[in-house]
């Protein structure tokens, strides 16, 4: 399959995950939104990855695969982040019994 | 003994350090014994140098102290000459100065202990900076003492500067001479800049070489730091105002210092005026010209200081005439004898001031009987600067005359008329101060009395010199080879004689124009005598009179063209170009800066969504620009 389909799946995933960051209020579909970034990245990696190892396996068996070594440190921090944002949340949601994100504007202040 | 001239200079500046430093602890007769003790032991050790000068065979000795500057090919020494023009001028500063060190012990007696010493401090230190002057081997070193001197005389002329107008003299002293300065300074470049060196040996070694309007435009320049300092047309006006100084400042500047610097400066540079007639006929007409000018001011004065401070700057424009027809010795024995009768009438005049309180001359008169010393000293002064032979002015004054009449007959009959002047101003301050009946109140008449030991004493060795002083210089008419001063000072104007010889006239001419003269300044002298004495001027001037009893109007004048019109500049800048421009500027900056920042700190909303679209947009427009610039 060629890499271009791969990379348009990618960045209309990337751009969902914009659109929905910037115009959702929701706090918690904010972070899905910023999740969908980063696997739209993640797929971008794994992809270009691929196509790397494609073209120099000839040589050497084990080239091009550091793009996919990357994901899973993406998907590691991607799992710390969301326990430490979802805490926020919880946190927030106590705080002021909502979970929109322009009430945390007291910063300003 | 001539490598330990620097002593000569390091005395005065150590009374001036002391006596400055310790101004309040010290006592006055302390104060007195350390200022005039220090400018008597650089006269002694003068004394010492000129023996040794006198010696046949004597070579000039340039003593090298430290180099003063350092840059590329230029190399400035500080090093002192000594020759026989230096050790003259040496021996005239040290020892009018310490006469007049030895009067201002008595005459400023009145004064606080602290001013007291600021006083002999700074009169120390105007005797260091001209001995600097005096002694400098180059151009630069001369220029030191030159500013020196500036310096001095605004402090002293400032003296008791709690009086707004004494201020202000003094000021106008200090612009007048820093305009001349200029003139100077600039002439310094310019001979760096031909010559590669300001050392006297060297700019005159090559001088001979110089193309004629090089020359003429160093020597100008030159002359116009000459004008400020010795107060020539046009830069003569602050020395008349300088009067605001205590009466011995008054003597020092008027005859051992300052206004003789000029005339030293020229006279050292002979060599160089006698290369550039053009500077050398500019010289002769401005020196003639103000003779003439001042003395026709001094006609009408009645303050006893104005009148003499007149009188110096005619005799001054005397000495540039002299220079400028190339009578260097004739101009550099008017000095010496200058020195002498000018440093005795102020004294006098300073004498008859510490008596009476009082400076105008209407409300004098009668002082002979009251004070026979200071009397019969200022009536020698008198008879010496009127020219009356055989008293010294006499002697200067016809050499000087006789060379001007060989350049120019024109100059003579000026130079005869001024003559004529000088006797009949001279005798109307004689006769109306010290002839007739007493003008002033009873209580000064009940205070007057004779001055102490301290003023008469100077007085009376003054009085000697000015009477003897001319026999150094006795012409060839009356005997043979007895110009005394002509054949010592023959090595340092030998080359300029040699270029340009003076020319000798018959003896029945020369006898004829002295009795000329000393007929002329006789009727001046015994008209004025016999006005004055009966029939003193009290009233006011009446029509021509008042021209000049105004000076010619010429501080008016330099007020409205010069003054006025820059202190309306200045008050335009003030008002308009800072207030409106300047301040307008800075204020403008900080005010653009404070709207700009309010109206930046809207951004800072704290909605998180706001920032997150600002990110965005930038890595939009940051993606937008690589593909323009990739393209």
């Amino acid at each position: 399959m060629p890499i271009n389909y791969y990379i348009f799946l990618a960045v209309a995933l990337f751009c969902i995950g914009v659109a929905g960051v910037l115009t959702r209020r929701n706090a918690i579909i904010v972070f899905m939104c910023v999740e969908l970034m980063l696997n739209a990245v993640n797929l971008l990696l794994v992809a270009f990855s691929k196509m790397h190892h494609l073209a120099l396996a000839k040589n050497d068996l084990n080239a091009g695969i550091n793009g996919q070594i990357f994901v899973f440190f993406i998907m590691v921090v991607a799992a710390a982040e969301v326990s430490v944002g979802l805490a926020i949340i919880v946190m927030m949601y106590r705080n002021t019994h909502s979970v929109d994100v322009n009430f945390l504007n007291r910063l300003k202040h | 003994m001539s490598k330990l001239v620097y002593l000569v200079p390091l005395f005065p500046l150590m009374g001036f350090l002391i006596n400055g430093l310790f101004r309040k602890n010290l006592s006055k007769s302390l104060t007195g014994i350390i200022g005039c003790g220090t400018v008597l032991a650089s006269f002694i050790v003068s004394l010492l140098i000129f023996s040794e000068t006198r010696k046949e065979g004597f070579e000039t000795v340039v003593v090298k102290l430290f180099d003063f500057i350092n840059a590329d090919k230029l190399h400035i020494p500080f090093s002192f000459q000594v020759d026989q023009l230096s050790i003259l001028f040496l021996l005239i500063i040290t020892g009018v100065g310490f006469l007049i060190h030895v009067y201002s012990t008595s005459y400023m007696q009145d004064e606080e202990g602290e001013h007291f010493a600021r006083y002999f401090s700074y009169l120390n230190l105007f005797i260091f900076s001209m001995l600097i002057l005096v002694l400098g081997a180059n151009y630069v070193i001369m220029f030191i003492g030159w500013e020196g001197v500036g310096l001095c005389s605004y402090l002293l002329i400032g003296y008791w500067f709690k009086n707004i107008d004494y201020d202000n003299a003094a000021k106008k002293a200090f612009v007048m001479n820093r305009i001349g300065d200029l003139g100077f300074l600039i002439a310094l470049f310019w001979m760096i800049n031909t010559y590669g060196s300001v050392n006297f040996a060297e700019v005159f070694a090559k001088a001979p070489g110089t193309a004629i309007p090089i020359l003429t435009g160093i020597t100008l320049l030159l002359f116009v730091g000459a004008t400020g300092k010795s107060a020539q047309i046009p830069l003569y006006t602050w020395l008349p105002d300088a009067m605001a100084g205590p009466t011995p400042v008054s003597a020092l500047i008027h005859a051992a210092t300052m206004v003789t610097a000029g005339i030293y400066m020229i006279a050292r540079s002979n060599i160089l005026y006698t290369l550039a007639p053009i500077t050398q006929t500019v010289v002769a007409v401005i020196g003639l010209a103000t003779a003439f000018f001042a003395a026709t001011i001094a006609l009408k004065q009645n303050d006893i200081k104005k009148v003499l401070a007149y009188s110096t700057v005619s005799q001054l424009g005397y000495m540039f005439l002299g220079l400028g027809v190339g009578a260097y010795t004739g101009a550099v024995f008017h000095v010496m004898t200058h020195a002498f009768f000018k440093a005795l009438l102020f004294l006098g005049a300073g004498s008859v001031i510490h008596a009476l309180h009082e400076q105008d001359i209407r409300k004098m008169g009668g002082l002979k009987k009251f004070m026979p010393v200071t009397h019969f000293t200022f009536l020698l002064g008198c008879f010496a600067i009127a020219g009356i032979p055989p008293f010294s002015g006499f002697f200067s004054k016809d050499e000087i005359l006789a060379a001007a009449y060989a350049k120019n007959p024109i100059y003579f009959v000026v130079g005869l008329i001024t003559a004529l002047m000088t006797a009949f101003y001279m005798f109307r301050l004689y006769a109306t101060a010290f002839l007739g009946n007493f003008r002033g109140t009873s209580e000064q008449q009940h205070h007057l009395h004779e001055s102490p030991s301290a003023i008469t004493i100077p007085l009376i060795i003054l009085a000697i010199l000015a009477v003897v002083g001319g026999f150094a210089g006795i012409p060839d008419v009356f005997a043979k080879n007895a110009h005394l001063l002509h054949h010592f000072l023959s090595p340092v104007f030998e080359k300029s004689e040699r270029l340009k010889p003076v020319i000798e006239q018959s003896n029945s001419l020369e006898l004829t124009l002295m009795a000329v003269s000393v007929f002329v300044e006789l009727i001046g002298m015994l008209y004025a005598w016999n006005r004055f004495s009966k029939d003193p001027e009290l009233g006011e001037p009446q029509g021509f009179g008042t021209v000049l009893a105004n000076k010619w109007y010429v501080d008016e004048l330099y007020d409205t063209i010069i003054v006025r019109p820059i202190n309306a500049l200045g008050k335009f800048f003030n008002d308009v170009f800072e207030k409106s421009i300047v301040d307008g500027l800075v204020n403008g900056i900080g005010r653009t800066i404070q709207y700009g920042s309010r109206q930046l700190r809207l951004l800072q909303s704290g909605q998180v969504g706001a920032y997150v679209l600002m990110m965005v947009l930038g890595i939009v427009i940051l993606f937008v620009i690589q593909i323009i610039l990739k393209k």
